[in-house]
């Protein structure tokens, strides 16, 4: 299979941004040699490969790192452009919306719903839980024009920013479990809730995500470091 | 330009944001329309292009619309793959190094020097000073390794980090000029200062580029601004 042998990813298996890169490579049959790192105890290869941020992931290709997902997904649609599908839409104006998006979801949606995991008071939790919902209606917009009657955000099949979305979809279940919160709710999200159905089973991206278990595990872990 | 093709970007000519696109516009040889936004008023164009976030840079190509400044930037070098010269290199690695500097000058560089200014306390503004510092250090070695010894983070020619970067060079330089305080400093980060003075004077700078007096003011007029309403505030307690 393409890319064996030299091709290395540091991660952590509940991150959100690693598994947005591992679907990638799933979605293109590219095998790959799976590092986990403990972030809380941050290792030499991690701090060599990434010295900037000292974040995962990193994908190493050939020796070379490549860092941030964003960059590291249109990365891999490159290099296994061969490889369908396409992650990136090809048109320049639909890949301009798509990343657009993909930059909302980690400016805004992101930043409010870890926020809520990591609320100190329960004021504290009800607001960023109310950034998450209202950040998600915008996607809800989002979605009914990008897919343009289609299942997902890429249209027939997953694309860049289904991937850039449904990586954080087992983090909302794992809100659900730990805070009795429904993020993507039928009633006020209907799309992206099938789209969240359709999603999870797509055979391309199942087998990355990890248990809701390990990701709650991981939620208390940072509360006990950071909330205090 | 290619037939057919209409630009319109709604801007504000202080912006650092707004001026990347300009110089990517430059750059490219595009010629556009430029509509200069009132920020206090902002058009019912402006508000119906951007309904998420309501901002500047918008541009229209062909009445579609384009928001937040690094995706535009992208989608001209996309868009107009056949005009001008590429700001993206082909390889896919020198790409996502590309993209990943052009992230870090937003989260780190961009972030600590708006922190620098509006900061809530003088302890806030202090510390975004020093990371904006640092950040630039990091900067410098960014610039050392994606140039290969040429002149820009594109190499040869100027590239997506050039532009990135770039952008703000007009109001890092009005802001040295009325501090007195080098932030492109030729000992500290020699390969960014000689970087800073090579992109001034290419020709697509030079019409991206506000004025630097006219910048001066503008800040003047911002920082004072601020201290009459900061004063206001205090007196009402």
């Amino acid at each position: 299979m393409a890319g064996e042998g030299d091709l290395k990813l540091l991660g952590l298996l509940v991150s959100p941004f690693v598994v947005r890169v591992r679907m990638a490579l799933s979605m293109k049959g590219v095998s790959y040699e799976y590092i986990e790192v403990d972030v809380f105890n941050k290792s030499e290869i991690l701090l060599k490969s990434n010295p900037v941020h000292e974040k995962v992931p990193v994908l190493i290709h050939h020796g070379k790192p490549i860092c941030e997902s964003l960059a590291i997904v249109e990365y891999v649609d490159e290099v296994w452009g061969g490889a369908a599908p396409s992650i990136l839409p090809a048109d320049p104006y639909e890949r301009a919306i798509a990343r657009f998006w993909a930059a909302y979801i980690d400016d805004k949606l992101f930043p409010a719903w870890i926020g809520a995991v990591k609320a100190a008071t329960e004021e504290e939790k009800a607001e960023k839980v109310s950034q998450t919902l209202a950040a998600l209606a915008r996607l809800e917009e989002a979605f009914a024009k990008c897919s343009n009657g289609k299942a997902f955000f890429g249209g027939d099949t997953v694309g860049y920013l289904d991937l850039a979305l449904g990586c954080n979809l087992f983090w909302f279940e794992t809100l659900r479990e730990m805070f009795d919160v429904e993020l993507i709710d039928e009633g006020r999200t209907p799309l992206l809730a099938s789209w969240a159905q359709r999603f999870g089973e797509a055979a391309a991206v199942k087998d990355v995500v990890p248990n809701v278990d390990k990701a709650v595990e991981h939620a208390k872990k940072m509360r006990r470091m950071f909330v205090h | 330009m290619a037939g057919g093709d209409d630009l319109k970007l709604l801007g504000a000519w202080p912006s650092p944001f707004v001026v990347r696109v300009k110089l990517a516009l430059s750059f490219k040889g595009l010629s556009f329309e430029n509509v200069e936004e009132d920020l206090g008023n902002k058009s019912e164009l402006l508000v119906s292009s951007n309904p998420v976030q309501k901002k500047v840079p918008v541009l229209l190509h062909n009445g579609k619309p384009i928001c937040e400044s690094m995706v535009i930037v992208q989608y001209i070098d996309e868009a107009f793959a056949g005009t001008g010269p590429s700001l993206l290199s082909s390889d896919p690695h020198e790409r996502a190094v590309a993209r990943f500097w052009a992230a870090y000058v937003d989260d780190k560089l961009v972030t600590s020097w708006v922190q620098s200014f509006r900061g809530k306390t003088e302890e806030d503004k202090s510390e975004g000073t020093k990371q904006m510092f640092a950040a630039l250090q990091t900067l410098e070695g960014a610039l050392r390794e994606c140039s290969k010894g040429e002149g820009y983070f594109g190499g040869e020619s100027v590239g997506l980090v050039d532009v990135s970067l770039g952008g703000l060079l007009s109001w890092l330089n009005a802001t040295e000029e009325m501090s007195g305080t080098k932030i492109f400093d030729p000992v500290k980060t020699p390969l960014l200062a000689a970087w800073a003075e090579r992109l001034r004077e290419l020709d697509g700078a030079k019409l991206a580029f506000p004025d630097k007096d006219r910048m001066v003011e503008f800040i003047q007029k911002r920082q004072a601004q601020a201290a009459a309403a900061a004063a206001a505030a205090a007196s009402e307690k």
